[in-house]
């Protein structure tokens, strides 16, 4: 579990977070959800040690991060998965380079080991034949795929994804949604995803956290969102003229 | 105040560059690497500007050598002095700023904006020692680079001079072993020795503590440029003054 007590965060006198308290379960996949400017990002990067926050602490199964010592913070990161908003995939790097980076970098493991390991995540996320081609040759969908790949190669305990669809079409946006949720159940790990797309609060919000100006306005799961009166939620959730149509519908009982 | 905060983090960065190495099968890789984008990728460039430089000087010696009484010889001599001392060393670090630098401040820019150091970070990398620290040994091999720079410098005042009808070949022979200084490759070699460490972190700070896009990424390699340009010359003079006075 990953618990977020009073957390503040600012930059040049402003306060971006003021206060998030909130928990992420294991095996569930938890969204961060808000307008532009609401904070989703800064928050992510305190969960992921980017930032240092000014006050409140983060615990990870019981650690406080701020408590841990530098090599006890390093260890951690090592159980920590990222996927990036632009993939961040290394551009002089192929496909399976990429994947077996981490491994490299952080186990003792045999190249005939690592290469088994990295074309087994490969084969999970379904990403075949394109193990020697370099990031630019590949589709977004097919990037966003080796992200998650280089993300659980080391079988994290926690996934991070900042809005993983964004810039895919609604039809590879849903498969790698999917993608992220049966990973999380399948290797039991935390994740928690920063997007502001509703599709995917509809497709894998199991827990759904929502950020205004800093503040935490409302959490609860997908099925709640759709029912809340909170204003702020609703505005966010309606915003869209398709999901305008469905609350029409909603209230006229069709 | 500005200029200030810059130097304090450049000296920052190098202290973040020389802790918490990478592991070392990688670094080795990455180094190899390095040596071939930064040193074998820039001979051919060096070896065409230095033959040209070379037999330039050459040229304008032989031809401001109006004097009867003066020795032909003088014109290898000072064509050797000139690559040996200053051109070689100097000419071709400023363009090694524009090479090797725009490249470094580009790669690591463009790494910046597109998140992947961060991706390195969230890793429990170092991202300073793994993107910084090859560039630096790599670039230790800089003075082999200066090396022969030296030889196609003299070798291009020789092919000026003698087949432009300036000098006999003996002559220049003659004069290119003339009152040799030792020291003078010594001193040479020091300053390539610094010049290489500058070409390699000057451009990688610009390049590391960029902010913004794809604009930037082009406005942080020409600040690089600048930047290595205007300290190599400082220090030029510095080391000048130190070692030859």
């Amino acid at each position: 579990m990953i618990e977020v007590i009073d957390l503040h965060k600012g930059f040049n006198g402003e306060e971006i977070l003021k206060g998030i308290t909130t928990t992420f379960h294991r095996g569930k996949t938890n969204l961060i959800i808000g307008t532009s400017g609401s904070g989703k990002t800064v928050f992510l990067k305190c969960l992921l040690g980017l930032f240092t926050p000014e006050q409140g602490s983060i615990c990870y199964d019981g650690s406080v991060y701020s408590e841990l010592g530098e090599e006890e913070q390093r260890d951690l990161k090592e159980q920590m998965g990222m996927v990036f908003q632009g993939s961040a995939l290394f551009d002089s790097m192929t496909v399976e380079e990429n994947v077996m980076f981490p491994l490299q970098m952080f186990t003792k493991q045999k190249k005939s080991e690592m290469l088994d390991r990295v074309h087994t995540v490969l084969n999970r996320v379904n990403l075949e034949n394109a193990n020697d081609k370099l990031p630019s040759e590949i589709s977004g969908g097919m990037q966003k795929r080796v992200a998650i790949a280089r993300a659980i190669v080391t079988q994290p305990k926690y996934l991070f994804c900042d809005e993983p669809n964004s810039g895919l079409d609604p039809k590879t946006a849903i498969v790698i949604d999917n993608l992220i949720k049966e990973i999380t159940e399948e290797y039991d790990i935390i994740t928690v995803i920063n997007t502001h797309d509703m599709n995917s609060v509809m497709e894998i919000g199991e827990k759904i956290v929502f950020l205004k100006h800093g503040n935490l306005e409302w959490e609860g799961d997908k099925t709640q969102i759709f029912k809340t009166d909170n204003q702020a939620v609703t505005d966010f959730v309606y915003s869209s003229n398709l999901f305008k149509k469905v609350r029409e519908a909603q209230i006229k009982g069709i | 105040m500005f200029y200030l905060d810059d130097i304090g983090r450049y000296f920052l960065m190098l202290k973040g560059v020389f802790s918490r190495m990478t592991k070392g099968s990688v670094l080795r890789n990455l180094i190899f690497k390095e040596i071939d984008d930064l040193i074998i990728g820039s001979l051919g460039i060096t070896v065409f500007l230095a033959f040209f430089i070379g037999g330039v000087v050459a040229i304008q010696t032989a031809l401001n050598l109006t004097n009867p009484i003066l020795p032909k010889k003088l014109i290898a001599f000072a064509s050797r002095q000139s690559v040996i001392l200053e051109f070689a060393p100097t000419f071709i670090s400023v363009i090694m700023a524009g090479k090797v630098g725009s490249f470094i401040t580009s790669s690591i820019g463009t790494m910046r904006v597109t998140e992947q150091i961060d991706a390195l970070e969230v890793m429990g990398i170092n991202s300073l020692n793994y993107l910084i620290f090859p560039k630096i040994v790599a670039m230790c091999m800089y003075p082999f680079v200066i090396a022969i720079a030296m030889f196609a410098g003299i070798l291009g005042a020789y092919v000026a001079g003698v087949y432009g009808g300036f000098v006999p070949s003996t002559d220049f022979l003659t004069g290119l072993r003339e009152e040799f200084i030792p020291y003078h490759l010594t001193y040479a070699f020091i300053k390539t020795f610094i010049f290489a460490f500058l070409l390699a972190t000057i451009p990688s700070f610009h390049g590391f503590y960029m902010k913004g896009g794809a604009l930037e990424v082009g406005k942080a390699s020409t600040s690089a440029f600048v930047w290595t340009t205007v300290v190599i010359i400082i220090s030029n003079y510095i080391l000048t003054q130190l070692l030859l006075s």
